[in-house]
């Protein structure tokens, strides 16, 4: 259908290739979660959660193709949101390594979900008054939907931390596991300055201290602890270098695309 | 070639049901942001509930379908994505036919701000939603999601009955 009717992108030239980055790197985080967070669907633990999961997964994949619709738009090749999706290899990929993790149990699952809208939140909060219209309306949009994201996640982390024994446990592994992957949210580098710098984005250690106030609350709630050791240790997926889990991941999602060309619904 | 006047316009949208609340039309869910005459090109702007909602396509395809019914023949479908699409446009006269459907309607000024601490989250769970089949409020939130992505799942206590609530968004 025609989308016609909005503003195009008014972007200096010379901050096209950063600013690709950089939208790929929202659209990927949003389509890698999204899609890990669907490969629950028919395996919840409960079928109200089943179907919560499915419809969060659901969320994410829109705003997937907000953020990569844009994304193509500033390249300005001629690329669609489906291709960037669908035809591009792992060393292509802008997400951070946190995102695509195995799922582990559903506590880890739930823990990453929390980690990860957390940052999600605050980032998109900002985002939501960037001064490029464009970029605002697709943040002002998801961030409806990750602050209900965000308080599901809060009370099920609180729910479980402070549930069994066994809950307890789990969860503790869960924050424990994937703690040192967190930091890549806020290790921000040329990419992440030039659209600061632009005055597009906001400037990443601000977020990180309101993630962290967030983080320490909720897992204060839940009678966890927050680990000791340095957060930033796995970094790297923002620049392409990934873990060995995204190649499958995308062996899975890219599949119908890469057997049958082209085809459409 | 038909011309009609915008306001026949939204009167033949008023006859778009949603797919799947097929109840409450499209402008009673006030997702048609404008409809407009652009020379002799007719520009609808609708906005999507949810990002992710697959009703959006097609309801993109029953509009055109209608428009196209009614004669329009050079038309053009906007997405506008602000302001954000939020449950407040939600007319009363749909407020009604969601009830009389089973759904409860959305509680204005209730959406998620993304600070649930522990007080917000006990004053959440305060939010008294009334039964759509039975009118009890003695109800509980069984899951924050529904059937579909604009909705909770909920139990009447009272009455027993299962029940979607159309969350405020």
């Amino acid at each position: 259908m025609a989308l016609d009717g909005r503003d195009p992108v008014k972007i200096d030239d010379a901050l096209r290739p950063a600013m690709f980055d950089w939208l790929c790197r929202l659209g990927d985080n949003a389509l890698i979660l999204g899609h890990r967070t669907s490969e629950w669907c028919g395996h919840g633990p409960a079928l109200e959660e089943d179907i919560a999961l499915a419809n969060t997964a659901l969320d994410l994949i829109g705003h997937c193709q907000m953020w990569l619709g844009l994304a193509a738009e500033v390249e300005g090749q001629g690329r669609t949101a489906d291709q960037l999706a669908y035809l591009r290899d792992a060393m292509a990929f802008r997400n951070v390594k946190l995102v695509e993790l195995p799922n582990g149990d559903i506590g880890q699952t739930i823990m990453r979900e929390f980690l990860f809208d957390a940052f999600h939140f605050e980032l998109l909060t900002e985002l939501s008054t960037s001064p490029n219209t464009r970029v605002a309306e697709i943040a002002a949009k998801a961030l409806k939907e990750v602050a209900y994201q965000l308080d599901r996640a809060s009370d099920l982390v609180v729910r479980l931390g402070d549930g069994t024994e066994e809950s307890h446990a789990r969860m503790q592994a869960a924050l424990d596991h994937l703690w040192p992957y967190t930091g890549e949210m806020f290790t921000a580098d040329a990419v992440d300055t030039a659209m600061t710098e632009a005055g597009i984005a906001p400037d990443l250690s601000d977020l990180q201290t309101r993630w962290t106030a967030t983080v320490k609350d909720i897992l204060d709630e839940a009678t966890l602890t927050l680990p000791e050791r340095r957060f930033d240790v796995h970094t790297g997926g923002k620049q392409g270098r990934h873990t060995e889990h995204l190649g499958y991941l995308l062996a899975e999602m890219q599949f119908l695309q890469r057997a049958y060309p082209g085809a459409e619904w | 070639m038909v011309t009609a006047s915008t306001d026949q316009i939204w009167e033949w949208l008023a006859e778009v049901p949603d797919p799947e609340i097929p109840v409450v039309s499209v402008t009673e869910l006030g997702i048609i942001r404008d409809v407009r005459w652009d020379d002799d090109i007719l520009r609808v702007a609708v906005t999507p509930t949810y990002s992710g909602c697959p009703a959006t396509a097609v309801i993109d395809m029953m509009v055109e379908d209608k428009l196209r019914e009614k004669g329009i023949e050079k038309l053009a479908l906007e997405r506008r994505l602000s302001p954000p699409w939020t449950t407040d446009w939600i007319t009363d006269s749909a407020r009604d036919k969601l009830r009389a459907y089973g759904i409860a309607p959305p509680v204005n000024g209730t959406a998620s701000d993304g600070r649930m601490g522990r007080a917000a989250r006990l004053a959440g769970s305060n939010l008294t939603i009334e039964c759509p089949r039975c009118g009890s409020t003695h109800t509980d939130k069984v899951s924050q999601f529904g059937s579909t992505p604009c909705k909770a799942a909920y139990v009447c206590r009272d009455c027993l009955e299962p029940f979607d609530y159309f969350k405020c968004h």
